[in-house]
């Protein structure tokens, strides 16, 4: 498995980000405020319009550093990509799956099968883990219904079913997701998802977690030489990464929600890192901001054996072996996908 | 691995000193600058051999000389900073 390297985060606002030699350099005004080698990076994420040089531009494309642009409040903005990488065959094989309904829906019912799966165990852990603090009939009953959800998912075979059983999957683990949060149960509560913008401080980090994770899975898959814009259950629409928000179905529970309520319950942020617009959106300051995003990374060092390759592997290099084995099945190396099952 | 490199470049005649620079900026390539001719370089095995390589052929072997200490994957425990100009951790989260 190959080293997970580390996440360039630049948070301040007005630098201007050069190549100088192998490293990258961040300036503001005359001043040098970091310098990094190249080769130690995966990525670069900046926050509200840093200027880049196209010479770094280039090196991080001819290196497949991943190069992101986005606004202050971790809404998407661009991204830089060079060549494409990997094979073309393997990317003409994707997309005859993916203009196949029938045999989209057999990957894409894989994906539904891991989310709903570790939604369960979320709860299932849970329950363990604070079995005098929750509700835990009321828990139990809510996971009981991802099993039959489950049972259910394996014998579809249409797109629209599965979406169906996805939604109602979904509205079953967004139920209970509240009695989860244990800590700072004043400020922090969900009553639902929204989103674009998000309404209260648990969407908003949320949707900023989404973010993150979204921009690690797009990555992957590039870097296995998969189009991340060609996708299996989401289907295709200009400028949306439905390759990635598939990929990301099952991860989402495992990866972000239990990364937010970690955040919450750890105390690690308080409403005070909050504040609202005009218009009801909530969003977070640039101490909370900072605080979150070192938490993701420190989250992506954690060490876990991967449940299908029995292989000691970081958190951080999750979306890479996903997208590993995706690229293997649609090569024919394997009879079915396997998507990540945590217990 | 962090590997550890010093260097000694002769700076007597003009060439010395031409040396001295490349040979900085060879290794402020792969790491960072820890002290006046002292890098700390996160590297894999393959990356420390280009990098040693690289090296070599830019120094004088008659008056200059290079020392690499091999300090492993487990160097956290194994440096310490005491004074001014303190250093980044290059695999701690990286925020700016």
């Amino acid at each position: 498995m190959k080293k997970l390297l580390n996440t360039l985060f630049v948070t301040t606002p007005d630098t201007y980000l050069s190549l100088d030699g192998e490293n990258i350099v961040i300036r503001r005004e005359e001043n040098i405020l970091g310098r990094y080698p190249l080769h130690n990076l995966e990525a670069v994420c900046t926050f509200g319009y840093a200027g880049v040089s196209p010479a770094l531009m280039g090196s991080c494309a001819e290196r497949s550093i991943g190069l992101t642009f986005m606004t202050r409040n971790g809404r998407f903005l661009a991204r830089v990509t060079g060549e494409s990488r990997g094979n073309v065959v393997l990317r003409k094989e994707q997309y005859r799956i993916s203009d196949a309904e029938r045999r989209s829906a057999l990957v894409a019912r894989n994906f539904i099968l891991g989310k709903i799966y570790n939604a369960k165990w979320i709860l299932e852990r849970a329950t363990r883990d604070y079995a005098l603090r929750l509700d835990i009939p009321r828990i139990k009953k809510v996971s009981a219904a991802l099993s039959e959800s489950m049972n259910l998912v394996h014998s579809v075979e249409d797109l629209d079913i599965l979406r169906g059983v996805e939604g109602s999957a979904a509205v079953q683990y967004n139920s209970v997701f509240d009695d989860l949060i244990l800590q700072q149960k004043e400020d922090f509560f969900f009553h639902g998802r929204n989103k674009r913008p998000p309404l209260d401080n648990v969407n908003a980090l949320l949707s900023f977690a989404y973010t993150l994770l979204s921009n690690d899975v797009r990555s992957a898959l590039e870097s296995v030489g998969l189009d991340a814009y060609v996708g299996f259950l989401h289907r295709d629409r200009p400028g949306r990464a439905s390759l990635a928000l598939d990929m990301m179905e099952e991860l989402r529970g495992v990866y972000a929600d239990r990364f937010v309520l970690s955040l919450i319950n750890k105390k690690l942020i308080n409403s005070k890192g909050f504040y609202r617009k005009e218009n009801g959106a909530v969003i977070m300051d640039d101490d909370t901001r900072k605080q979150v995003i070192k938490g993701w990374q420190e989250r992506k060092q954690e060490k876990i054996i991967h449940p299908y390759l029995n292989e000691k592997i970081s958190w951080g290099l999750v979306p890479y072996s996903q997208a590993l084995l995706l690229a293997r099945y649609i090569r024919g190396d394997l009879d079915e996908y396997p998507p990540f099952l945590w217990k | 691995m962090l590997v550890l490199i010093t260097y000694d470049v002769s700076t007597k005649s003009a060439e010395g000193r031409r040396r001295l620079s490349q040979v900085a900026k060879k290794c402020l390539d792969y790491g960072q600058r820890v002290q006046n001719s002292v890098f700390e370089c996160i590297v894999d095995t393959t990356q420390f051999r280009r990098l040693k390589f690289e090296l070599e052929e830019l120094i004088d072997e008659e008056t200059d000389s290079l020392r690499f200490y091999n300090l492993g994957d487990k160097y956290k425990t194994k440096v310490e900073h005491i004074g001014a100009k303190s250093s980044y951790d290059m695999e701690s989260p990286l925020i700016i």
